[in-house]
């Protein structure tokens, strides 16, 4: 390993998170080599949260929750004291489902909160069931992370031993099983409605809409709250020091902090955990703190702010607040806290195919816009790169993402062009929103580097076929 | 004639007992079999039908969704090389092709010696530690072709490789199809008890003020 390009405080048995300065709220016990084991977490106030939440009622906590403005994690930033509130009166059983499946391009936290901190996130679920009135929770933990699973399977056990989970918890009339479910390599099933396809044995294929949100209808048809790894890890904290603790981090309307995992061509790239809402790219990029500028000083040409599905950014939005509302406004979105970083030396055109290669390949086939779309999109990039590209390749790309995605599709603006921003979110024919994230990578490199993929395009069009048909009939 | 054999049969038992409806275990016990044989076979998938209330063709129909399954034989150590975005800004197309040509097999197939077979994946979330590549789902970060040469000469001598892998992540490396190298275990002395949806109708006891 070049140890040149690691951060100060990069925490070498946490691969690539980095303790720099700054408030750490979930990410505190990272430090420790054995922040994972029951042991530990009880020397760090571990279970405290749990104790002061079976202290109040159940709507209590979930008023903390609501007053605390907790933003979810998992991509759509959906406040979850207000997404607790859906399930419809007087229908029982309801379900937890954790989304821990981290799949999106860019994106790395939920694996290393699930490693490094398995009893935090338990502790967390413990406490949105108790403030639910949930009968049961399950651990969806994405298949390919064998040592999360490892990890939470141990925690699990420890918990229900020492008391935590289970029956009467902490000599309570609070009762909840946890249960740990493991998936086994599909992207879609980390889109909500898939996941709980996936959770009953099923293909996991997004199911139609409405009901929008599977706490009207989720699994085995029961009201069923989904929420994000790093989502449910915040709740401990927020407990034990209350919504307006909570919310002296960040900005009004994206409070606490969030984990951002920085990738690409930075010098120091890492997993940081940054003050919600007032920190910019800019400063993650470029200052020492975080990763210390543009490998070899080169200069930025694009990054994408939010995982695979976000519209690109450019140097002129390098100044925008990590804050959801300032980001759409400007045509992206923050996801899933995956930003990637590519300088000049990119090829936008390679770096284009490798995003649409992966919606391709991840897409479930269940509509046609995104199955067929998606397919012709990796299909067309390719044989332009191959050099084997037509002039009306770049508007057929264009004509394919609106039907995938119709009408003008988000994206940032451009002032050299005077192009403005189009904000976030795109419209759908499809399903669920990946089809449509196929159309990102796509609308944002033709919009700024058209030239690099005229320059590809050597053929001609093929001359159109004009038969008579009346001629060829008689 | 069963497939599981009679430790994994029990441990089949006890991943369908902890869900409300047995066909969510569909998937766990997918992976059961593939720890048990290295890959997915017909009676393992009749067996598993039985054990959730569902068809072959069903359990058949859910496998094949899921990429990790595999339904032919693999090597004992499945190389996974990711080459999405972050990865491949960091030279993930180089080492898969070195991956490539040191193993001298083409994509999906198995080596000679019937210890490897590698595949190019979808972005394993280690983005920051890019490029990167998961031998039976075990983590080699900041990967070189170097590093990549050391862990398939550790493998070959029955060696775990794993030292070399990511810091957190030490012990023995699992033979392809193990993923966890533990199961959770529920007490029955512990559990508040698990029960299909329809038998419960009203809201639990600690919730009070609920209708
Ligand atoms: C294609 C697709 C993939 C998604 N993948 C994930 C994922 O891997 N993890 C996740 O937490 N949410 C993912 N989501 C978002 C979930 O549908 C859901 O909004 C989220 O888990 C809710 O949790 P939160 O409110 O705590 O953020 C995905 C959504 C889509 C459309
Ligand atoms: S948009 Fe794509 S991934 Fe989503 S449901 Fe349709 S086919 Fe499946
Ligand atoms: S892009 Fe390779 S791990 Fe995420």
């Amino acid at each position: 390993m070049n140890e040149s390009s690691l951060q100060a405080g990069y925490v070498k048995h946490a691969p690539g998170f980095v303790e720099n300065k700054g408030p750490k709220l979930i990410t505190s016990r990272f430090k420790h080599t054995d922040s994972f084991t029951l042991e530990k977490y009880l020397s760090t106030d571990g279970y405290e949260g749990l104790r002061s939440a079976l202290n109040l009622s159940p709507s209590q906590v979930h008023d903390e929750v609501r007053e605390a403005s907790l933003l979810g994690r998992g991509g759509a930033g959906f406040p979850a004291g207000i997404k607790w509130g859906f399930p419809p009166e007087g229908v029982w059983p309801r379900y937890l489902v954790v989304n821990g499946d981290e799949s999106e391009i860019g994106t790395y936290k939920d694996r290393l909160l699930m490693e490094r901190d398995p009893h935090q996130l338990i502790e967390g679920v413990l406490i949105a069931c108790y403030a639910l009135g949930l009968s049961q929770a399950f651990l969806y933990v994405r298949g390919e992370m064998a040592l999360a699973q490892e990890r939470i399977a141990i925690a699990l056990d420890e918990a229900y031993k020492a008391g935590y989970i289970g029956k009467n918890v902490l000599d309570t009339k609070f009762s909840v099983d946890v249960v740990m479910h493991w998936g086994a390599g599909a992207y879609i099933v980390g889109e909500e409605t898939a996941l709980i396809e996936s959770l009953e044995g099923k293909r996991g294929m997004p199911r139609l809409k409405p009901p929008y949100f599977p706490a009207a209808i989720g699994l085995y048809g029961k009201p069923t709250i989904v929420n994000n790894v790093e989502t449910l890890s915040n709740l401990p904290w927020i407990i034990n020091n209350g919504a307006s603790a909570y919310k002296e981090f960040g900005s009004e309307s994206s409070p606490g902090t969030r984990m951002f995992a920085i990738s690409g061509h930075v010098k120091r790239p890492g997993v940081y955990e940054v003050e919600h809402g007032v920190t910019t790219f800019r400063e993650l990029f470029y200052g020492d703190n975080f990763c210390g500028g543009i490998r070899d000083d080169n200069e930025l040409k694009m990054f994408i702010p939010g995982g695979g599905s976000a519209p690109w950014f450019f140097k002129e939005q390098l100044d925008l607040p990590l804050e959801a509302s300032a980001v759409g406004a400007a045509g992206s979105m923050l996801g899933s806290g995956a930003i990637v970083v590519m300088d000049e030396t990119t090829d936008a055109v390679k770096a284009c195919l490798s995003v649409v290669r992966f919606f391709a390949r991840e897409s479930c086939g269940k509509c046609s816009p995104c199955r067929e779309g998606t397919t012709w999109e990796e299909k067309i990039l390719q044989r332009i790169l191959n050099g084997d590209g037509r002039p009306s390749d770049i508007d057929l790309l264009l004509d394919i993402g609106d039907n995938i995605s119709p009408g003008p599709y988000p994206a940032a603006s451009y002032p050299d062009e005077g192009l403005e921003a189009v904000p976030f979110p795109p419209k759908q024919t499809t399903i669920c929103p990946l089809g449509p994230s196929s159309v990102a990578p796509i609308v944002s490199a033709i919009r700024r580097f058209r030239s690099e993929f005229e320059s590809l395009i050597t053929r001609r069009d093929p001359i159109p076929l004009s038969l008579d048909v009346e001629e060829v009939a008689t | 004639m069963s497939f599981f054999n009679e430790e994994n049969e029990a441990i089949a038992r006890d991943i369908v007992g902890r869900y409300p409806v047995a066909r969510s275990a569909l998937i766990p016990l997918l992976h059961l079999a593939q720890e048990q044989e290295g890959w997915i076979t017909k009676p393992a998938m009749e067996q598993i039908a039985e054990l959730t209330n569902t068809t072959s063709v069903e359990v058949l129909g859910t496998g094949t969704f899921y990429e990790m399954f595999k339904f032919h034989p693999v090597g004992r150590y499945l190389i996974k090389v990711c080459t999405n975005i972050s990865c491949q800004l960091s030279g993930a197309d180089e080492l898969l092709e070195h991956v490539k040509t040191s193993l001298g097999v083409e994509e999906g197939s198995i080596t000679e010696d019937e210890l490897f077979t590698f595949e190019e994946a979808e972005c394993v979330a280690a983005c920051t530690e890019a490029p990167c590549f998961t031998v039976n789902y075990r983590y080699f970060h900041r990967a070189t072709k170097e590093l990549f040469d050391e862990v398939v000469v550790d493998l070959r001598a029955g060696e775990s490789p794993l030292s070399k892998g990511s810091a957190d992540d030490q012990g023995v490396m699992p033979e392809h199809g193990t993923l966890s190298r533990v199961r959770q275990q529920i007490p029955k002395s512990r559990c508040a008890g698990i029960k299909h949806p329809e038998e419960i109708k009203g809201p639990p006891n600690w919730i009070e003020e609920s209708v």
